[in-house]
């Protein structure tokens, strides 16, 4: 595990704004942040400067640009409203980066599998950024067409994309985990790891299949946090090994670990 | 530069703001923000005798200008601490209080006290008689909400140690200084108040509550109000001195307690939104006093006007 060292520093922000009906995409400067940065790791963000909402949000780094942090967000409630209305030149509060994030392979993979639901596309185009070098299938569920995101950036990366929507409204109509059977069912190479990130459900399911197909996969888990660095044992996910800190021991943890 | 050495029993502090139990894990998660030396003391998550795994997740939920916890006293028991903690903690140079409590009462207080008395490091004893999060306890009564208990439990404690003892309060109380004075009677050398108040939030679609405790102890900026004002009723009542707490978010936050007549404060969940709220108030004081022309924290303590 790498000890990074965390900063907590104003970051401008340089552009904030909506790429589909509730998402958005914000890219601020962090100088700290500059080469510490592995893919899975996040950043905690104070969306207000009073007690309104009190907590700091976690958002994973969706892209990493010289010095620039970019993130990628669904408006869900207060904060994340707050932080859509921040506009370029104005500064957030941010610590960083938090978290293990995913496990690298130490020589290109001849093929790694990325599996999204909705919104954990965020994390993964980072990933795809660092993986380039191997072959890389990247498969994106949501509800429907709408909720599809980033399926440009994966493709800009070159990496192959496949979309599930649970009406049929793109690609295959059925949950994501579906097609992910389904593929690896027909796929003469199989991949040397899942990465995963999205709802709870769909990374149980993703956790069976890899299982079941003797498969590493690596997900990165949500859970509410009020610190975000360690400090307050309220993030806990049961495991093999006991209760972990998501934030701190985590996000990404072996699917294989997880008591679901 | 005004004076901000302050005592608690044998305890003697540089200055008067520490950070509270369960809100600064074991200081080593604060060490890339502030330079931990500046501290007063550091109050270290609590303590029992056997490791606890914690309670059922989701174990917090954000309230208005709140949080709601149920942790469950999570932490690796005495012996890891120990072994494992304390010499990192001894590093930093600062005072350590070592906050314990017990699934058996008071006897595992008795037998915690007994380990740690004989160490040098730790400088003083919390005794955490109020945490509300405890699942074997649920529906008890906490021993902070009994003064019979409470007094019996400290002294049983003060028996065995010579080092400071200070009790932790529990708000969830029809008259808390009954509670502080049984505490001092026994032999308390000082009270930590207060403990989160006992809350409950509730996921309206879901019809469920939002942690899997059901209830949780709330803290932070929303019980403030609730816990100053138990802070100056308890002065008025008892001469050992007072840490308060309950959302000590900045300096004119923790101005508010030394006014109310707490000797010094605790920052609690403020260390998770800003984690350098702490040296922020340390230096915050010092210009307050300044500015007023004081020069000596202890000034504060009964300058409270108040009408009548
Ligand atoms: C490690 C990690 C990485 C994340 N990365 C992203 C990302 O890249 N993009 C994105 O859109 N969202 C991400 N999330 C979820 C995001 O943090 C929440 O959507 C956000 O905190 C909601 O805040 P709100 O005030 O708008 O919603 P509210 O529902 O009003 O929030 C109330 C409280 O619940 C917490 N909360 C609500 N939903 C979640 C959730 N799913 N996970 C954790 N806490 C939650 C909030 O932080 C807040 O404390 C991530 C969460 C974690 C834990
Ligand atoms: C997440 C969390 C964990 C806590 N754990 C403990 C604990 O282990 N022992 C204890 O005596 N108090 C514990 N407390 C209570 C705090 O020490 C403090 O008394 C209370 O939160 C009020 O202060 P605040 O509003 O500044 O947080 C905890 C509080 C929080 C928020
Ligand atoms: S959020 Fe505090 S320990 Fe993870």
């Amino acid at each position: 595990m790498p000890s990074n060292k965390l900063f907590q520093f104003k970051a401008k922000v340089i552009a904030n704004k909506r790429v589909g009906k509730n998402y958005f995409h914000c890219i601020f400067s962090a100088h700290s942040l500059r080469q510490a940065v592995r893919p899975g790791q996040f950043v905690e963000i104070k969306v207000s400067a009073g007690p309104e909402p009190l907590l700091r949000r976690p958002f994973s780094i969706h892209r990493m640009k010289g010095a620039n942090v970019e993130i990628l967000y669904e408006l869900v409630g207060k904060g994340t409203e707050l932080l859509s209305q921040k506009g370029a030149g104005e500064y957030l509060d941010v610590i960083g980066p938090l978290g293990n994030g995913f496990t690298l392979p130490l020589t290109p993979y001849p093929l790694s599998l990325l599996v999204a639901g909705g919104m954990g596309v965020a994390p993964l185009v980072y990933l795809a950024e660092i993986l380039k070098r191997s072959k890389i299938l990247v498969l994106i569920g949501a509800q429907s067409k709408s909720g599809i995101i980033c399926e440009k950036e994966f493709k800009d990366l070159g990496c192959s994309v496949k979309i599930a929507t649970d009406d049929g409204s793109c690609g295959f109509r059925g949950k994501v985990t579906e097609l992910l059977s389904n593929i690896l069912v027909t796929m003469d190479c199989r991949p040397a790891t899942i990465y995963a990130c999205g709802p709870r459900p769909m990374l149980k399911a993703v956790a069976e299949i890899a299982q079941k197909e003797n498969i590493p996969a690596q997900i990165s888990l949500e859970e509410h946090m009020a610190c975000g660095i360690g400090a307050c044992l309220g993030c806990a996910v049961n495991t093999r090994a006991g209760y972990k800190r998501v934030c701190k021991d985590g996000p990404v943890f072996g699917a294989e670990e997880i008591i679901w | 530069m005004a004076n901000l050495n302050i005592s608690i029993g044998k305890l003697k502090l540089k200055n008067p703001v520490m950070v509270a139990s369960g809100t600064f894990g074991y200081a080593e998660e604060f060490s890339d923000f502030i330079d931990l030396k500046k501290l007063g003391a550091i109050v270290t998550k609590t303590i029992t005798l056997r490791p606890r795994q914690g309670n059922a997740a989701p174990r917090t939920c954000e309230t208005p200008a709140g949080l709601l916890n149920s942790i469950g006293l999570e932490n690796p028991g005495v012996d890891k601490f120990i072994k494992d903690k304390l010499p990192v903690l001894k590093e930093y140079h600062v005072p350590i209080i070592v906050s314990i409590a017990s699934e058996r009462d008071p006897e595992e207080f008795v037998e915690l006290t007994h380990r740690l008395d004989r160490i040098k490091e730790v400088a003083a004893i919390e005794l955490n008689i109020s945490c509300p999060n405890i699942r074997e306890k649920k529906g008890k009564r906490l021993i902070s909400q009994d003064a019979l208990a409470t007094h019996g439990l400290v002294k049983a404690v003060r028996k065995i140690t010579n080092k400071t003892l200070i009790t932790k309060l529990t708000p969830n109380v029809t008259d808390i200084t009954e509670i502080a004075l049984a505490a001092e009677s026994a032999g308390s050398d000082g009270l930590a108040l207060i403990n989160t108040l006992a809350g409950m939030i509730i996921d309206i679609e879901k019809r469920r509550p939002k942690i899997a405790m059901a209830s949780g102890g709330l803290s932070g900026p929303a019980i403030r109000p609730v816990a100053v004002r138990m802070v100056w009723e308890v002065h008025q009542k008892v001469k050992i001195p007072l840490i308060g707490m309950g959302g000590v978010s900045d300096t004119r936050s923790a101005l508010e307690f030394f006014l109310a007549g707490a000797t010094a404060v605790a920052v609690g969940t403020a260390n998770f939104i800003n984690p350098k709220t702490s040296v922020e108030i340390i230096a915050g004081i010092g210009k307050y006093l300044c500015k007023t022309n004081l020069k000596d924290i202890k000034a504060l303590q009964n300058s409270l006007k108040i009408n009548g």
